[in-house]
């Protein structure tokens, strides 16, 4: 045979557990070609093989915890979502949203008859070892892999067919053996081996037995031989550097462009004026996404509009939102309501998290008027799975109109809904859930325009810090005045622009070439958030708390303008 | 048949050149406590052999060619230097107050390199997760802007204004409060940290730790508190800090690579990483080459 290491390393699907070693969240250290793994079942019922090391200090994630869902580094409780193994919480910094695309290393993955199968590499051809099969009690061997086939091999009955199944397998009869089988040999390291056997179908337990006996003597046998010669060191492992950007820290950047292809694979009335859509990837699975973020949706009809996952932690294999079809329309809401059909393809862009959730409160509570539950239910899911406290408030005109009633039901005990209240019962629902401010208490709310703001002021009366107070607008309802004039320097583009009345900031810069990221243009969403490094700022957006505006040294460059004659941007 | 060498180990061994910045160190070798009149060690310190012995005077020799090398005794533990040594350690003032217990609260081997054990040492991030209701608790997991420089001066990294919500900061405390935190990196493997004390608010309690590089991969880690309590017993204190350590201890021995990557494409630094980013930043100016991965220049 005389397969050297080097040929091994050839992307290749080798086995690498048993089905057996990935018991309910639990997290399973494995090893090839002297690659660590860490491999484990989300509650889905995938399989993730990832490099068995966190991104952040390189601690082995075997030690994390599997909460069905996600991996949590045991370290410093980074999580990572089920499949895409992307960083979706970084708690020392729990008011952000993790801006970086840190994500693990992940290797292809396969399950067939009861063996777990992985490729070093992503070019690995497609796998061929047969649909159907029986594991066999795994043998591990402390020799050279490439010794352990030859053994196998050596080992048949003469005159009986063997068929090579290259890298390193091969169907056969071994001499004692009570039939026929193949044998697949898992290269864990350069002198250290497991054979794993697989026949036709599930045998009885003499023949399993069998089996073993063979396979134990051929390891004692092998075992020797090795001892005989002298080993080669084990392979050192390598650990691929991360990408400049993760290193450097600088924000990612994601334009207004829709990079993800996705097919509508359900559409269903989620109450009263509300469609339910679920957007499945073309193939694979779609990017990760952290609670409260929102994805921008190219409409047929040329419109650009945002809306909210709804997806608890992990689910990554089509991204759930609802689109509340809208009286005064311009145009986005229609176009769902009654163009999208099932099986359409549409473009959505990468999503983007400017509604963080922070998981460092001792209760959270979320306030949700109408479709604006839709960030909220996938905080309450990503609080629910981590055991954190939190209380729902589902407000509504009627049962009927409330969106995603089944989902917000399976959140539990937390929840209560309210509905066909005017504004004075309302307010005093609100007054009563969120009561005077105590330590490490965080309010979300997310509603209509006039709701949000009755919350807010009722939240500020009772002593709430603007900090504890977090929200998101749908939309921009305020009158945008652009009839000032100014200047804005871009800092560090070393760049003077003057923008005229009835353009915006973020208008004259696309002009002049600077790239800047923007989603709902109407300074809701946050996206187009600047840094501001002089100059008075015009605030007109409803992303910023008072807090934020007053400090002035941040802004929306979509809506917000100069008081001053001029600006100094960081850009 | 010996012990197979395993992948990471060094080639280093007593062939390879330590850096000046290394040799020319005090190093600690002994807690003094390990080394009683008459007493005598042999321990390991850069993959060498070396004897500690206490008779009339304290020697230490280099098994190999019984060489004898310099030696001093400060903060309970005992120096040596492979190098020409300046005349005296880092200052730890208030090692010397008269009201102080100061306390050696153990030396503990584990299987990492010392700059991973300081850089753990440095960190906030992991108190609710790995010193879960003593350092810190879920949910309260925001590790809050700091300062941090490289004193030139000193040749020193100080990391200020650190502060970390503790559930029970104290033993009389009902609530949780900040802590505040001051931490400094005299010495390329030893740390010293400056905590409020609970029984004295103008005071601060000062832990160090002493890393003893037996290996590129194993260190000795020597523990010294130097507290204002006059209410604890020393075998309470050791208890406590003893604990603490050995929470980490796992920890550290599941970090891979077990040498500290210098490259900063090594691994991801976030915000609260900043006194790391600073560690890792000095030790290759200082061309530190033992326990690390240097960066590789392209």
């Amino acid at each position: 045979m005389g397969l050297g290491v080097a040929e091994l390393r050839q992307a290749a699907w080798y086995p690498v557990a048993s089905s057996d070693d990935l018991p309910f969240r639990h997290v399973y250290h494995g090893q090839l070609l002297g690659q660590e793994l860490a491999i484990w079942r989300a509650d889905d019922g995938y399989v993730n093989v990832w490099e068995n090391r966190c991104l952040h200090r390189g601690v082995r994630l075997s030690i994390g915890i599997n909460d069905g869902a996600e991996l949590k580094c045991q370290y410093h409780g980074w999580r990572y979502a089920n499949r895409t193994a992307g960083c979706t919480y970084i708690p020392a910094h729990p008011a952000d949203a993790p801006a970086r695309r840190i994500t693990n290393r992940t290797y292809p993955v396969k399950e067939r008859f009861g063996l777990v199968w992985a490729a070093l590499s992503a070019d690995a051809p497609e796998m061929d070892v047969g649909e159907t099969g029986f594991a066999l009690r795994p043998m591990p061997v402390n020799a050279l892999p490439e010794m352990v086939l030859s053994a196998l091999v050596a080992g048949r009955v003469e005159g009986e067919p063997v068929a090579a199944l290259p890298p390193l397998g091969a169907a056969l009869v071994l001499n004692g053996a009570p039939g026929r089988a193949t044998y697949f040999v898992q290269p864990v390291d350069s002198a250290r081996a497991v054979i794993r056997g697989v026949v036709e179908a599930e045998p009885d337990l003499e023949t399993l037995m069998a089996f073993n006996a063979v396979l134990s003597s051929l390891r004692d046998e092998v075992e020797a031989a090795a001892r005989a010669i002298e080993l080669p060191e084990p392979i050192v492992p390598r650990y691929e550097p991360v990408s400049v950007e993760l290193a450097t820290m600088p924000d990612l950047v994601i334009g207004r462009q829709a990079t993800v292809r996705v097919m509508v694979k359900r559409r269903w009335q989620a109450a009263l004026d509300v469609t339910g859509i679920e957007l499945a990837p073309l193939s694979g699975h779609l990017p990760t996404f952290q609670p409260g973020a929102h994805i921008d949706l190219h409409l047929p009809n040329g419109l650009v509009r945002q809306y909210s996952i709804t997806n608890g932690p992990g689910e990554l294999t089509s991204y759930t939102i609802a689109v509340k079809r809208e009286v005064e329309s311009r145009g986005g809401s229609v176009a769902i309501a009654e163009t999208l059909r099932e099986g359409d393809v549409l473009a959505v862009s990468e999503p983007r998290n400017n509604f963080p959730l922070r998981r460092d409160a001792v209760r959270t509570t979320f306030i949700a008027g109408g479709i604006g539950l839709t960030p909220l239910l996938s905080m309450a899911r990503a609080l629910q799975r981590q055991g954190l406290a939190f209380d729902f408030h589902a407000f509504a005109r009627s049962e009927d109109h409330l969106p995603l009633g089944p989902e917000l039901k399976a959140l539990g005990g937390g929840v209560s809904r309210h509905f066909g209240l005017g504004p004075p019962e309302t307010a005093e629902q609100i007054r009563r859930v969120l009561g005077p401010h105590s330590f490490a208490r965080h309010v979300y709310i997310c509603g209509p325009g006039p709701m949000l703001e009755l919350a807010r002021g009722i939240a500020a009366e009772l002593g709430w810090p603007d900090e504890a107070v977090h929200y998101e607008y749908f939309k921009n309802t305020h009158e945008i005045d652009t009839s000032s004039s100014f200047t804005v320097e871009l800092a560090r583009s070393a760049l003077s622009l003057s923008v005229p009345a009835g353009r915006s900031i973020l208008e004259v810069m696309r002009d002049n070439g600077i790239a800047a990221p923007s989603s709902c243009e109407q300074g809701a969403c946050g996206t187009c958030l600047t840094r501001v490094l002089e100059g008075e700022i015009d605030h007109q957006d409803v992303y910023l708390n008072g807090t934020e505006k007053a400090a002035g040294n941040v802004m929306m460059t979509c809506v917000s303008r100069a008081k001053s004659a001029r600006l100094v941007l960081d850009i | 048949m010996g012990l197979k060498k395993s992948g990471g180990t060094s080639e280093m061994g007593n062939s390879k050149t330590l850096a000046p910045a290394l040799r020319d160190l005090w190093h600690v070798i002994a807690a003094s406590q390990e080394v009683p009149m008459g007493g005598r060690r042999v321990t390991t310190l850069f993959d060498t052999g070396l004897t500690v012995s206490r008779n009339e005077r304290l020697r230490v020799a280099r098994n190999d060619d019984g060489t004898l090398l310099p030696v001093i005794e400060r903060y309970g533990c005992i120096w040596t230097s492979f190098g020409s040594p300046s005349a005296d350690l880092f200052p730890i003032i208030e090692y010397g107050e008269s009201d102080r217990r100061n306390i050696i609260a153990g030396s503990i081997g584990v299987n990492v390199s010392a700059p991973r054990a300081i850089e753990n040492f440095l960190d906030m991030g992991h108190f609710p997760y790995v010193h879960t209701d003593i350092l810190g608790a879920e949910p309260h997991t925001e590790v809050k802007e700091y300062d941090v420089e490289i004193s030139f001066e000193r040749d020193e990294i100080l990391a200020t204004r650190c502060r970390f919500f503790q559930p029970k900061a104290a033993l009389t405390a009902t609530e949780g409060q900040d802590v505040d935190y001051i931490y400094r990196v005299p010495h390329p493997y030893c740390s010293v940290l400056y905590k409020s004390c609970p029984t004295d608010e103008s005071r601060l309690d000062v832990i160090a730790i002493f890393c003893q590089p037996m290996t590129e991969e194993t260190i000795r880690a020597h523990l010294l508190l130097s507290m204002i309590d006059a209410d604890n017993t020393d075998a309470g204190i050791r208890r406590f800090q003893q604990t603490i350590f050995g929470q980490d201890r796992p920890i550290l021995e599941n970090q891979y690579p077990k040498r500290l990557p210098l490259d900063p494409r090594a691994e991801t630094p976030i915000r609260a990483d900043k006194s790391a980013i600073a560690y890792r930043r000095w030790l290759s100016q200082k061309g530190v080459n033992y326990g690390v991965i240097p960066q590789q220049l392209s």
